[in-house]
Parts: C-alpha cells; sequence; structure tokens
C-alpha cells in the first residue's frame, strides 16, 4: 500500500447568511487535501482550520444517513462519496443543492420534501389483519426482492436536485416521495395501492414526470425512481383502459 | 424569525442547457416534432392519391426530388435516434422478474431490437 | 419566548425516540406528543447500523440462550431482571416491526430468516442485508407519519431539562433554523438521543453522536451509570473508521495477521475452526471485547500489517464468493470498495479496532425510568443495564424498539398519576436560565480558546489514554486534562454570532457535552480497579467480583469532577463464571 499522496484545492464555496447577505456569493478555500479523501473532508477542514462560520449538514460518512446532499462541480452529489482524487483539476465548485431554497450556506429546506414523503402514505397498509402474537407475514425471497430496491432510498433528495420537472413545477410530488409509495405498492404484505393512487396518480404525481432520467442517474443508492414512476405510468395507464373499456373486469 | 430562504431561479427556457443529460433528454423529445411532420407527408401522399393517378406520380416524383430525399433522410435519422433513446430505458419502465432474479436490462434492450430487425425484415419483403 | 405544551415530549428521533412516540400515539392518540431532534429522524445514527437484531423465534433457540449469551457477554455486569424482560419482549418487538413493513431478509419458505452473530451460542439476529438499522430507522420514521398526534420538532438543538418541584416537566430547545429558544412544557420528558462515541477520534459513530441526551440528564442531576465501558468494533475500515459489521465473520469471513495465521487461537478463542465453517461463539464468533483485545495483542507483538493508516490486521471474505457477498453484505462490498479501494471479492481487507458503543449512560431501571421523576430514557444513552460490561451485536437494535416502548409505557403511567405541574413563572424562569446560557457565548468576545481545538485535545487525550487496554497512570492524566479541558471550555469564543444554522454554536454546545460525558468516562474508568468486559486495566487484570460486581454512578458537578457511587448489580439466575469462547474445544 502506498503513501497517502496530498494536493492542494481550491474550494469555491457558495455562500449565503441571512443576516447579512441579500444573495449568496462565492468564497474560495485553499485546502491541502489527501487524495483518498472526500469533499466532506475538505469542508471539515474548512470548518476546524480556516472558517468556523461556513454552514452544511453532515453525519454518518458512509453514505448512508443522507445529509450532506450538495453541488459538487454542478452535479448532485453526497459530500462524503465525492471523491477528491476523481476532481482531477485544482478547483472544485460546491453549492447548495438546487431546486430548493438555500437556509444559509450549503443548507437547504427539506420541508417540502418531508411534506410530499407524507403526503404519499408511505408506511405499510396491511392487506390482513394479524395480531403480532400470530407472528409474522410470510414473504418470499422473490416477493422481498420486488420490491427492494426501492427500500433503499436514503431520503437525500439529489433526485430532486436533478429534476428539471421539480424545478420548473414546484407542486410536483417528485421522485423519491413517488419511488416510495411504489415501494409500498410493490410489497406483498400491503393492500394500501388504492388509497396511495389518488394522490401519486394525479398530475402533480406520475404524469408530471415526463422521464427525463436524471433523478436514476444521480441517485446514490440506484433506486432507480424513474423506473419506478414508469412503472406506476403503466400501471395507471391499465387501470384507466380497464375502468373504461372492460368495466366488468374491475372489482 | 431569522430565517430567509433565498430562492435560485431556474430559467424557463432555457434550463435544458445547463447540463448534457437535459440537452440528451431535450434531443430525444425533439426528435418527435420530425415523426409529427412525417405524418403530414403521409396526409399530403393520401390528398395527391385522392386526386388521381397523375397527381400521385408527380408526388411520388417530388419525393425523389433533392428536398424530399433530405426531408427523408433528416426524418429516418431522428425516427432512429427517438425509438432508440427509448429503447434504452424499456428495461426501467417495465422490469421482468422471473423467479427471484429479474431479467438482465440488456435482454430486455435486445429484445426491442430484434423485433425491430424482424419487423423491418418483413415490412421489407412484403413491399417487394 | 414561545412556550410549547405536550404531555410527553421525546428528546431524539433515532430507533428510540421514535419507537417511544409511535408506543405513545397507539395508547392513546390524544396524548400530545413532542417528538425533538436536532436532527431530521432519517439522519439519525440508528442508520448507521448494519448486522442486524436479536430475539428468539426460531425452534431451535431458547429465551434462556439469550439470557445466558446477554450476561456473560456483558461479564456479568447486566441487571439480569432487565436482560430478562428484555429477552422476553424482544421477539414481540421484532416481528412489530415486521408488521410495519420491515423488509427483513427472508428464508426460501417466507419466515423471517436469522443469521449468527459474536458471541451467541444460536443464530438469531434478524436482519436486513446488511443495512438492518436503516431498514429499522426508515420503517420506523414512515410508520410514525401515520399518527397525526406526533409532532416532530426537526432540527431543534435540546439545551436543558427544566427540573422543577424535584420533577422533569420539560425543556428548552434552540431552533437551528432560526437561532430562536423554545420552552416544551411537558409532562414527562423521554430522552433518546444516542451516544456520545465522538469523544474518540477514531470511531464508526456519526458527527451527531456528541453524548447531548446523557450530557441533559447528568447535568439535571441525574446520574450517569458505567460510563467507562465503551465499546471498540473489531473491524473497522482503517483510514476513516467506517464500520464492517459483525455480519463479515457472521457469514463466515475469518481475520488473519501479517504471516496469515488466524490469530483468534491464541487468544483463547480457539482451537481454529475450517475456513468456511464458522462454529458459534468461537474464534471469528467471539466477543467483541475479546477480538478487539486480542487486536492489541498482535499489536504488541508486532504480527499486524503497516498500512498508511496504521497497524491493521486482514478481514478475509473471499471464500464466501461474490454471489453471497452481494446478497448479504452488499454495503460492505461497496463501503470497502469506495472509500478504501479495495474489493473483498478478491482481496483481503485491512481493519482494525475502532470505537463504536457506549454501554453507559443515563442511570434508568427496568421500567426505563430515571432516578429524577418524570425523566425516562432509552436507546443508546441510556443504561438499563442490559450491555454490561460488553455489548453482544444485534442487542442494540432490539433495545431500541424494547426500551423505547418501555420508556412510553412508563411516561404514561406517570402521567395518570396526575402531579400538578409547576406554576408557569417558575418553569419560565427556569428556562430563562438556559436562554441566558446561551446568550453568554454570544455577548463574551474575549475568548481564547477555539473550539475545533480543545475538541481536538480532548479526542487525544481519549485515544491514548482510555482505548481497548488502560492504565491507572493514563488515566490519572486523562483525569486531568479533562478536567483541564472544561475548564479552558468556559473560555471559548463563537467566531459566528449569527442566528439562522448557526452550526459554530451547535459545535460548541456539543464540545460541552462531549467534555461533560469524557470525564464521566474517565473519572469511572481510573477508579474501576479491575478488568471487565471492555473495560481493561493492565495494572489490575483480573476480575473483581467480591468488590465491584457493581455499576458506577457519576453525579455532576458543574466545575468539579464527577462524584462516583456504586450500585449492586441485579442478579437473579446467573452466577458470576467463566467466559468460555471456546466452544470448538468441546
Amino acid at each position: 500500500m502506498s503513501e497517502l499522496q496530498q494536493r492542494q484545492i481550491q474550494l469555491e464555496v457558495l455562500r449565503y447568511n441571512p443576516e447579512t447577505d441579500t444573495a449568496p456569493r462565492y468564497q474560495t478555500y485553499s485546502v491541502p487535501c489527501l487524495e483518498e479523501w472526500v469533499v466532506l473532508d475538505a469542508l471539515n477542514y474548512i470548518k476546524d482550520h480556516l472558517d468556523p462560520t461556513l454552514s452544511y449538514r453532515w453525519s454518518c460518512h458512509m453514505a448512508v444517513c443522507g445529509s450532506c446532499g450538495m453541488m459538487v462541480n454542478g452535479e448532485p452529489k453526497l459530500a462524503c462519496k465525492a471523491f477528491i482524487h476523481e476532481y482531477k483539476e485544482g478547483q472544485i465548485k460546491v453549492e447548495p443543492m438546487a431546486n430548493f431554497p438555500i437556509e444559509r450556506d450549503l443548507v437547504t429546506s427539506v420541508e417540502d420534501f418531508i411534506t410530499k414523503l407524507a403526503s404519499v402514505k408511505p408506511y405499510l397498509i396491511p392487506k390482513e389483519d394479524k395480531p403480532v402474537s400470530a407472528g409474522e407475514f410470510k414473504q418470499t425471497p422473490a416477493e422481498l426482492k420486488k420490491f427492494k430496491q426501492y427500500t433503499l432510498c436514503i431520503n437525500c433528495m439529489l433526485c430532486y436536485a436533478a429534476c428539471p420537472q421539480y424545478a420548473l413545477v414546484p407542486e410536483f410530488l417528485g421522485p423519491a416521495a413517488i419511488s416510495m409509495a411504489h415501494r409500498y405498492n410493490q410489497d406483498s404484505r400491503d393492500g394500501g395501492r388504492d388509497q396511495r393512487q389518488e394522490v401519486i396518480a394525479s398530475d402533480e404525481g406520475v404524469w408530471e414526470c415526463s422521464f427525463v432520467g436524471a433523478c436514476s442517474e444521480v441517485c446514490p443508492k440506484h433506486v432507480d425512481p424513474a423506473g419506478a414512476l414508469q412503472q406506476i405510468k403503466v400501471a395507471s395507464t391499465i387501470d384507466w383502459y380497464k375502468e373504461h373499456l372492460m368495466p366488468w373486469m374491475k372489482k | 424569525m431569522n430565517s430567509k430562504p433565498y430562492v435560485r431561479e431556474v430559467s424557463k427556457t432555457t434550463w435544458f442547457l445547463s447540463h448534457p443529460r437535459y440537452k440528451r433528454y431535450m434531443a430525444r423529445e425533439v426528435t418527435c416534432i420530425f415523426i409529427f411532420a412525417y405524418t403530414f407527408l403521409l396526409i399530403a401522399a393520401l390528398g395527391a392519391l385522392a386526386n388521381g393517378q397523375e397527381a400521385f406520380d408527380a408526388f411520388v416524383l417530388g419525393l425523389g426530388g433533392p428536398l424530399g430525399v433530405l426531408f427523408n433522410v433528416v426524418v429516418l435519422i431522428a425516427t432512429v435516434y427517438h425509438s432508440l433513446s427509448w429503447f434504452v430505458v424499456t428495461p426501467q419502465a417495465m422490469p421482468i422478474q422471473m423467479g427471484e432474479e429479474f431479467v438482465a436490462g440488456h435482454i430486455i434492450v435486445n429484445a426491442h431490437y430484434g423485433a425491430w430487425a424482424v419487423v423491418s425484415l418483413i415490412i421489407l419483403f412484403w413491399g417487394m | 419566548m414561545e412556550i410549547i405544551k405536550a404531555d410527553v415530549a421525546i428528546v431524539g428521533a433515532g430507533g428510540a425516540g421514535l419507537r417511544a412516540a409511535i408506543a405513545l400515539a397507539e395508547a392513546d392518540p390524544k396524548l400530545r406528543i413532542a417528538l425533538i431532534s436536532k436532527v431530521y429522524p432519517m439522519r439519525s445514527h440508528t442508520c448507521a447500523a448494519e448486522g442486524g437484531a436479536a430475539g428468539v423465534i426460531k425452534s431451535d433457540d431458547s429465551l434462556d440462550l439469550h439470557f445466558s449469551d446477554t450476561v456473560g457477554g456483558g461479564d456479568w455486569l447486566s441487571d439480569q431482571d432487565a436482560v430478562e424482560y428484555f429477552i422476553n419482549e424482544a421477539p414481540k418487538e421484532l416481528t412489530q416491526l415486521e408488521h410495519w413493513g420491515c423488509p427483513w431478509s427472508r428464508e426460501a419458505d417466507g419466515s423471517v430468516a436469522v443469521r449468527p452473530f459474536g458471541g451467541m451460542k444460536i443464530k438469531r439476529t434478524w436482519y436486513a442485508a446488511d443495512k438492518s438499522g436503516f431498514h429499522i430507522l426508515h420503517t420506523l420514521f414512515q410508520t410514525s407519519l401515520k399518527y397525526p398526534s406526533i409532532q416532530r420538532f426537526d432540527e431543534y438543538y435540546a439545551t436543558d431539562l427544566l427540573v422543577e418541584d424535584g420533577r422533569c416537566q420539560g425543556l428548552t430547545a434552540l431552533e437551528i433554523r432560526s437561532g430562536e429558544m423554545k420552552q416544551f412544557q411537558a409532562g414527562a420528558v423521554i430522552i433518546a438521543a444516542g451516544g456520545g462515541g465522538k469523544m474518540f477520534p477514531f470511531t464508526t459513530n456519526g458527527n451527531i453522536k456528541t453524548g447531548d441526551g446523557m450530557a441533559l440528564a447528568y447535568r439535571a442531576g441525574t446520574p450517569l451509570k458505567d460510563m467507562e465501558f465503551v465499546q471498540y468494533h473489531p473491524t473497522g475500515l482503517p483510514n476513516n473508521g467506517i464500520l464492517l459489521t459483525e455480519g463479515c465473520r457472521g457469514e463466515g469471513g475469518v481475520l488473519f495477521n501479517k504471516d496469515g495465521r488466524r490469530y483468534l487461537q491464541d487468544y483463547g478463542m480457539g482451537p481454529e475452526t475450517p475456513i468456511g465453517q464458522p462454529v458459534l461463539k468461537t474464534m471469528e464468533l467471539g466477543p467483541r471485547d475479546r477480538l478487539s483485545q486480542a487486536f492489541w495483542g498482535e499489536q504488541k507483538k508486532g504480527n499486524t500489517v503497516k498500512t498508511p493508516w496504521g497497524d491493521c490486521v486482514l478481514l478475509d471474505m473471499r471464500h464466501l464468493g461474490e454471489k453471497k457477498i452481494d446478497e448479504r453484505l452488499p454495503l460492505v462490498r461497496d463501503l470497502c470498495i469506495s472509500y478504501l479501494g479495495m474489493d473483498p471479492v478478491k482481496e483481503p481487507i485491512p481493519i482494525r479496532p475502532v470505537v463504536h458503543y457506549m454501554m453507559g449512560g443515563i442511570h434508568t431501571d427496568v421500567q426505563a425510568a430515571t432516578r429524577l421523576p418524570g425523566l425516562f430514557a432509552a436507546g443508546e444513552c441510556a443504561c438499563v443495564s442490559i450491555n454490561g460490561a460488553n455489548r453482544l451485536g444485534s442487542n442494540s437494535l432490539t433495545e431500541l424498539l424494547v426500551f423505547g416502548r418501555r420508556a412510553a409505557l412508563s411516561a404514561i403511567a406517570h402521567l395518570q398519576s396526575n402531579q400538578v405541574p409547576s406554576s408557569d413563572t417558575a418553569l419560565a424562569a427556569k428556562a430563562k436560565e438556559s436562554q441566558n446560557r446561551i446568550q453568554a457565548l454570544f455577548d463574551k468576545s474575549n475568548g481564547t480558546e477555539s473550539i475545533s481545538g480543545l475538541r481536538q485535545e480532548m479526542m487525544d487525550t481519549m485515544e491514548e489514554n482510555v482505548g481497548i487496554y488502560r492504565t491507572g497512570e493514563g488515566l490519572a492524566a486523562a483525569c486531568e486534562k479533562i478536567a483541564e479541558l472544561r475548564q479552558r471550555y468556559a473560555n471559548i469564543t463563537l467566531t459566528d454570532k449569527t442566528h439562522v444554522y448557526n452550526t459554530d454554536l451547535m459545535q460548541a454546545l456539543e464540545l460541552g457535552s462531549m467534555l461533560d460525558c469524557a470525564e464521566a468516562v474517565t473519572v469511572g474508568a481510573r477508579d474501576r480497579k479491575e478488568s471487565r468486559g471492555a473495560h481493561q486495566r493492565l495494572d489490575f487484570t483480573a476480575r473483581d467480583d467480591e468488590n465491584l460486581l457493581k455499576h458506577s454512578l457519576a453525579h455532576y458537578h458543574p466545575t468539579e469532577p464527577p462524584r462516583i457511587e456504586y450500585l449492586d448489580v441485579v442478579v437473579t439466575k446467573s452466577k458470576p463464571g467463566v467466559r468460555d469462547y471456546s466452544g470448538a474445544k468441546k
């Protein structure tokens, strides 16, 4: 194993403090970075050694808590998974996540996403009632695999930062919230699809999506929200045909 | 309340220039205009047919001219691009689970290419 | 100051806090529940737990075995009445989570699958691949959205408990977004704010694990218990301390030293078991304290591998094969490739022990009640104690659920005792005191100490003197240093004097919490003159059941070191014995 390489990086950070600034501005910091570092390490270096006033969110440093989403050279990234060695230039631009209001520096407002997530009923609505004393619901590995991918969402909201539809139409429920509805719809234990359908198959739901696919490209957990949304569109379309052309098929 | 969130405006007209993936998306969307335009050509062909043999021959002759050929080539390229861009994303929209595993995406995409080739051949030979 | 009234206020919205909130909402929809956390619930560190949660469900297992594994694993410092309650509730809680949608991994017949874990006689760890904590947290968070009576206060930092007439009646908290102080008035308070591993520099813990909940209770006069017991997880990535779950070894991964020797056999955990055939409670499936101690032994013998990040041993998972690793340990593989550039499918991974978990915490009884009426605690911040001197892997996720719920039930019982709240003016005066304390940080401009500087000195001290093996000399030095840092802390300066998302202020308050907790750890460790579980003394190498089969209780003092009191361990059916992890011998 070789020795650790170090490189001086100019970190251009978008700063905004509502108490002292009327608009965001860039500030550049020169940071001695180890090649194995991530952008978050560089921010922590700034916080500890150069400028304690810089604000950003972070916790786990292992891409699972979803706190540190930001734009790194214009790309939505988790700062803890944006590796310095991938940025060959000596300069990295760091900005708060696109499409969200800036609260302060790299901290954006999360409330819109949380409200939307809650609106899709992202919890199990059991098909059948079963007391805990009766034991677990059976679910085969195949049934688990059917929705497993969609459970991996860490709510980092990078998909919203990448989604041009969300940028243009803020009412859009967005990739992560709708994917979470899909996760429960696909769960063999769940019987709540009809209850969720009203919200997710609406104009602000899947039909606002034009399948740009950016959400899936930036998702750090390979959830593929774009796929989930298209699958809901297909299923909703089938619903419509069944209802209007084959009314006898309706339950 | 000290909080005063700053909202960055997004241009309604030039947003797609900000990232290559948005340009790719626009290319996919824009190419459907050519398909749309081609339907007008078909309607014009029908109109010519309705006006008798002479009119239709003139129409077909016109198609063979440089402008007609150019238009067809451009539409063909756009249509192929448009179709292929959809082939690529079909595994996302229509995943197929067999047993526990999902069918690999490239198999679904290749199946589309296969189907496309078969349909093209049928049309070609049927036309001859 | 805005006053927010609730029946129960919960500080912390990770696994334990969310479980408590749901239990309250289910028990009585009319209860007003304030769920307060310094981060959004899904950012809580429960999300980083990987391996799984223990609960007896399979027919070859028994509650007695779970009991004896836990008590023996804890080196007999666990309270056995608490362990009894815990193991009984565990399967119900894990099944409840299944009913709420947790995507547990499954057997072919559709039943929940279990995997082996260290120190367990039988496979009993429920798992969701290697993202168990993540799925538990998100399942709880999403389920909590069902209940309108759970009112969340996300990104509020609790500063002080409101104690009046000998009862806890609420707390003050800073709304981080605005910098405004809020007064929460509540009939009962539950603290579920996690551990404080960040007092150490090399830890699996996230940035938020700064002991705030522990310090909150401690400063309010309720003692911290068994703080000297700090668990090192044997397998962390050497460069940044990222956790590689015990599941790696549960699934069959083995440990080598630089000579390719399965060195655990030299530390009483052998004889060597064949690769690919792990034997429970043997070799790599020994408990965490023993494995971490064995690493230290190898380091002393010069048997470790030198890496740019220091001494390591090797965790070899290659024989598991790509398919199994991808199915059972996908996160581990991703973490190794991403952060170390090494693929466990192809090469052994260098690892070293890393600070992971605090067995100690706010002293509670088996009902999750503290000594302060109206105050309850659950999760890593609490010490019931089921974990004793060394927690067994996969007991902590279950603990969040069992005692999160238990704290909720106890809080309800406390509300039903219908105690009259103290006068509004008295509570407001208390709240004002807390506000003044924060304001003083803003007003002071002549401080000479830097927050990050003090934090670094604290971490260096803890790393050097309060590690896997400790000495009386080192601990005395650490006590002195932490006491000095606490004094110097009075001299810090805020660089940032604005109010919106002032993370400079957050770091100052978190440092205060960590220093308070660190002092309880160091003083507790200095005074415990024996070796037990995760607390190993080179100058007192034996366990001393005669004098120290006792919990330590650290009592806070604002300027002096804590006073340590001792409390008998509850022993019901298991007398202290020998911890035997050489199952293969028999």
